[in-house]
């Protein structure tokens, strides 16, 4: 790492205003037109990759937590809850897939806190661009968190013997349905990021929806094994519906029931969550 | 000189807001005519930055209206937000982005495309002194090119309107020349400022006219010339070589100038403010008489001085109470949010 020195490292030749170089820059120039709703998102997800860039370090998250997550449940559960961990990994694997991508998307909602916390929102939210650009834009690049942290499970999982029978069409159509659902649930994120004060409330806030959500569903057992009241909950969980869906592409087939319910939810997420967002974002 | 605008820059009537139980804003009326610097006053707590806030389209007011440049803050808020930038207080800056890149993006944000961006983020660089620091992320800035760099972001799209909160706080006395200088240049293109300021010697530097502003009202407001007058132009400072001639000293003040003389802790020193109300004569000639009158009456003067009316001596005239900061802005930030 580089000396992180809060100041520059040597002395700059003073700097003195000149009048010309000002007025160059001063001159008012032909106002351009406003970028397109998906420009100005671009754009702001193209921030979120510079920041990647410049800070490789936040990528841990979405690495090593997925490799860990894998390797703990798999050997952990694989002997008692099937004959080895190998043959429970067909099962298990999907699921531990969401659960960690699931997880993963609380940090866009701390992400949008610290932002805000710094100041740089009060510049993205006087200029004149279409409104939930700079929100949009942040998901946008965490989508790329989200697909990243999903080929490092999914790799884990190869080498330690996942052979799904959908192939490379299968795991692909998994991996998107995946990411649709968490960019439609990161604005759950964002609106707590929003209202919440700090980092930490957003951060326990978070852990308290998505410990019940990922784990009671059907990501680790088969939910017949659970009490009938367990059994309804985990039936109405959209995690629940996910799982079965990326699960389902993944082994080669199609359930078309539990895709619809995930695209569902995923819609309803969007729609309620991104509203409540935006009316906390403009509202302040 | 400024034919972009025509009209004043801002109309705000009667704007209040409150965070909780402080009130921000408590009918803050504001007339900014466009294509000066424009000074708001005051000290820390005294709503300073929630109306800058509101003006910029951050925050509603809970009541009253504002305008800028005819556009109402609230219901045309796209509107204003196209003609006006705001340098916040605190980084408005992506520290984590160098600064060609936090320089790109908000160009590319205003409509450029990459080349053009590029190019204009090389210009401000340049303009700004920063060309060197470019490729550096701004978290290795120092407190001046920061500053420097929030500014250059600003003026990207050249607003006709540009709000600076309390520019140069904490800032060193070279960057905060630049920084002045800069603001210079600014007005002079025909951008409309608003400062926000907590030093009458800035305010009277850079604004046309001031808002000295208090418990979220505007209590005065003219040019700094009125504002200083109605004051009192300045203090005297003496130190005498002799204690005993003190009593001596203090007849002769208040005969050549006046008003009262204090007699400070320092048995050396005496103070006395040169009211410029009902005197024809400015504080510097007043100050010279007075000088002339003591060297005339054998008191020898070590040290003298003619300072500006501070802040606090300001809002003692103005409010009959000193200006204490107030811990009310971190709440206000806060609340802000």
């Amino acid at each position: 790492m580089s000396n992180a020195a809060t100041t520059t490292g040597r002395a700059p030749s003073v700097y003195v205003p000149s009048a010309e170089a000002l007025a160059t820059v001063l001159a008012p120039g032909d106002r351009p037109a406003r970028p397109s709703a998906l420009g100005a998102s671009l754009t702001f997800g193209w921030r979120a990759l510079l920041k990647i860039k410049h800070v490789p370090e936040q990528l841990f998250d979405v690495t090593a937590f997925p490799i860990i997550m894998v390797l703990m449940f798999t050997y952990l559960f694989g002997g008692a809850l099937a004959d080895s961990p190998r043959a429970y990994l067909q099962f298990f694997l999907p699921g531990i897939m969401v659960t960690s991508v699931v997880m993963i998307t609380m940090y866009t909602g701390i992400g949008l806190n610290t932002d805000i916390e710094k100041g740089i929102f009060d510049r993205f939210r006087t200029l004149p661009v279409w409104r939930p650009a700079a929100l949009v834009g942040m998901i946008f690049g965490d989508v790329l968190r989200y697909v990243l942290a999903a080929v490092v499970i999914l790799g884990v999982g190869l080498v330690l013997g996942f052979r799904p029978d959908g192939g490379l069409m299968g795991v692909a159509a998994g991996i998107g349905l995946l990411v649709i659902f968490s960019f439609a649930f990161s604005w759950v994120w964002t609106f707590f990021g929003l209202v919440l004060r700090s980092e930490k409330s957003v951060m326990g806030v978070s852990m308290m929806v998505l410990f019940p959500l990922t784990f009671l569903s059907n990501v680790f057992v088969e939910p017949s094994t659970m009490p009938g009241w367990l059994q309804a909950f985990v039936k109405a969980n959209p995690i629940t519906h996910l799982v079965a869906a990326v699960r389902a592409a993944m082994a080669g087939e199609s359930d078309a029931t539990n895709t619809m319910w995930l695209l569902l939810w995923s819609a309803g997420f969007v729609v309620v969550f991104g509203t409540l967002t935006m009316y906390r974002y403009n509202r302040r | 000189m400024n034919k972009r605008t025509t009209g004043p820059a801002i109309e705000a009537e009667g704007l209040t807001r409150s965070f909780g139980k402080t009130r921000a804003l408590a009918g803050m009326d504001l007339q900014v005519p466009a294509g000066t610097v424009y000074g708001l006053l005051g000290p820390n707590g005294a709503g300073k930055t929630t109306a800058v806030r509101v003006l910029a389209t951050l925050l509603r007011p809970d009541g009253g209206r504002a305008r800028v440049f005819g556009h109402d803050v609230v219901a045309e808020a796209d509107k204003v937000r196209a003609r006006v930038s705001l340098t916040g207080q605190y980084a408005s800056i992506d520290e984590d982005l160098t600064g060609v890149e936090n320089l790109v993006l908000l160009a590319r944000l205003l409509g450029l495309r990459k080349p053009a961006a590029r190019e204009r983020a090389e210009q401000l660089l340049a303009a700004f002194g920063l060309t060197e620091a470019g490729d550096r992320q701004v978290k290795k800035y120092s407190g001046g090119m920061r500053r420097r760099i929030d500014i250059a972001a600003s003026i990207l799209n050249t607003p006709d309107l540009l709000f600076l909160d309390e520019p140069t706080t904490g800032l060193d006395p070279r960057s905060r020349n630049q920084v002045w200088e800069i603001v210079r240049a600014v007005v002079s293109h025909g951008t409309t400022v608003l400062l926000t300021t907590q030093y009458l010697d800035e305010a009277d530097q850079l604004a046309g006219r001031i808002a000295v502003v208090d418990h979220g009202r505007v209590i005065a407001e003219g040019t700094p010339g009125e504002l200083k007058s109605s004051v009192g132009s300045g203090t005297v400072h003496l130190r005498l070589r002799d204690a005993a001639q003190r009593s001596d000293a203090e007849k002769v003040l208040q005969a050549a100038l006046g008003v009262p003389v204090q007699l400070e802790a320092d048995p050396l020193a005496l103070t006395a403010r040169v009211v410029g109300e009902g005197n024809d004569l400015a504080a510097t000639e007043q100050a010279a008489r007075a000088l002339a009158d003591l060297s005339r009456a054998g008191i020898v003067v070590d040290d003298f001085s003619l300072g500006q009316p501070s802040l606090d001596e300001v809002f003692l005239a103005l409010t009959d109470h000193p200006a204490v900061p107030a811990d009310e802005r971190d709440e206000e930030l806060e609340a802000a949010r």
